[in-house]
């Protein structure tokens, strides 16, 4: 094994050029770094001017996404060794613009997070004094997978819908709709139909599956939306023949 | 939730060839492409069922026609589209359906092979309909 691989690294600063360009650096090549500890060597040995996000360092905040040789990665979860001898290329997640370096823009995300409602929603709430809403662990199993979700933006970075039309709802947002939708403790599965239904919701997914391969946790975005789409349909089709009863 | 107001954000151009670069693309682009293919399909099953209500000598105009050879081609090609969209949906039904019996999830492959083994069921019997 060589002691040492180069990583391209894409960099883009805005006060200087008008879009990303490559800078090499070699680093140590060690049998336990990942491509975010070439990164951070980067930043503390070569380049401090290096920007990118990362936290956690062990694949649970979702921080340190990066395209890394063409594919969406968690750069924590990604080991150098695998790419050796390089180089290795790391870009910033694509479909998102460009703040700096391999920080990209969010607020997209965000928002369309926000209009799923992902949080528990109830009809009555009970007295605290009553206790905790109890689940069964089959009622758990329901959409256990689809809180493993991590907001890391890989699927999105991987949905061509997406990169093509950015109105699009998207993986992450839809599974985690899914999350509470499928919670036995919910009742809010009609505030998001509204959104789900749109034709950017669910019905912007043609169902390229790239979003579940790309999930690092495991979850299944493309399962989700076409899950979905039979309860959006079945929806329709009972608020045509039965519009009294609209729930 | 507004954008922040940052300096300058490079938005990335989505490249025309984008489809190219990975298979999983560029069958996500041809079963887009498959719906043309579909409709086609229909308008010629309803040919056939217009030209089989006509009568006979309208019925062997609509074979003649129909073995010329930019047609037979045009419905071989028709065909791998229209069975690479059925694969896809039935493929994707175990993701779509989630299915208890007694409180058991009926696993995806169960569902997708009692698909695939109906869809042979039918086009065994239409095949003994036409040839038997």
């Amino acid at each position: 094994m060589p002691d040492q691989i180069t990583m391209q690294v894409a960099r883009y600063r805005p006060e200087q050029e008008d879009a990303p360009t490559f800078d090499e650096y070699d680093v140590p090549l060690r049998k336990d770094w990942a491509v975010l500890d070439g990164l951070n060597y980067i930043k503390d040995e070569l380049d401090g001017t290096l920007s990118y996000r990362w936290s956690c360092r062990m694949g649970i905040c979702g921080s340190c996404g990066a395209t890394v040789n063409g594919e969406p990665k968690l750069t924590c979860a990604t080991f150098l060794t695998d790419y050796a001898p390089g180089p290795v290329r790391v870009e910033p997640l694509a479909n998102f613009p460009i703040i700096r370096d391999l920080v990209v823009e969010l607020t997209d995300f965000m928002t369309k997070l926000g209009k799923v409602r992902p949080w528990i929603i109830r009809d009555e709430e009970q007295p605290v004094e009553e206790g905790e809403y109890l689940q069964t662990p089959a009622e758990l199993e329901e959409y256990k997978q689809f809180s493993m979700c991590i907001n890391c933006m890989l699927c999105y970075s991987a949905c061509p819908v997406y990169g093509l039309d950015p109105k699009f709802l998207g993986p992450a947002a839809i599974a985690l709709a899914q999350r509470y939708n499928l919670d036995s403790r919910d009742d809010g599965g009609h505030e998001r139909l509204t959104i789900l239904s749109q034709p950017e919701g669910v019905w912007g997914c043609t169902y390229v599956g790239e979003c579940s391969r790309a999930c690092p946790k495991g979850v299944d975005p493309a399962g989700a939306i076409q899950r979905y789409k039979l309860t959006a349909a079945t929806a329709a089709v009972k608020a045509l023949l039965m519009p009294w009863s609209q729930r | 939730m507004s954008a922040p107001p940052y300096a300058r954000l490079y938005k990335p151009k989505v490249r025309l060839l984008w489809w190219l670069s990975r298979r999983s693309y560029t069958l996500f682009v041809l079963r887009e492409l498959s719906s043309v293919f579909v409709a086609w399909t229909v308008v010629y099953l309803l040919l056939l069922v217009r030209a089989v209500a006509r009568g006979p000598a309208e019925y062997q105009r609509f074979l003649d026609w129909s073995a010329s050879p930019w047609l037979v081609a045009l419905n071989v090609l028709s065909l791998a589209f229209v069975l690479l969209h059925a694969i896809t949906f039935m493929n994707l039904t175990p993701q779509a359906m989630v299915l208890h019996v007694r409180g058991r999830r009926i696993p995806g492959r169960l569902l997708a092979g009692s698909i695939y083994a109906t869809w042979l069921l039918v086009s065994a019997f239409l095949v003994w309909l036409v040839v038997g």
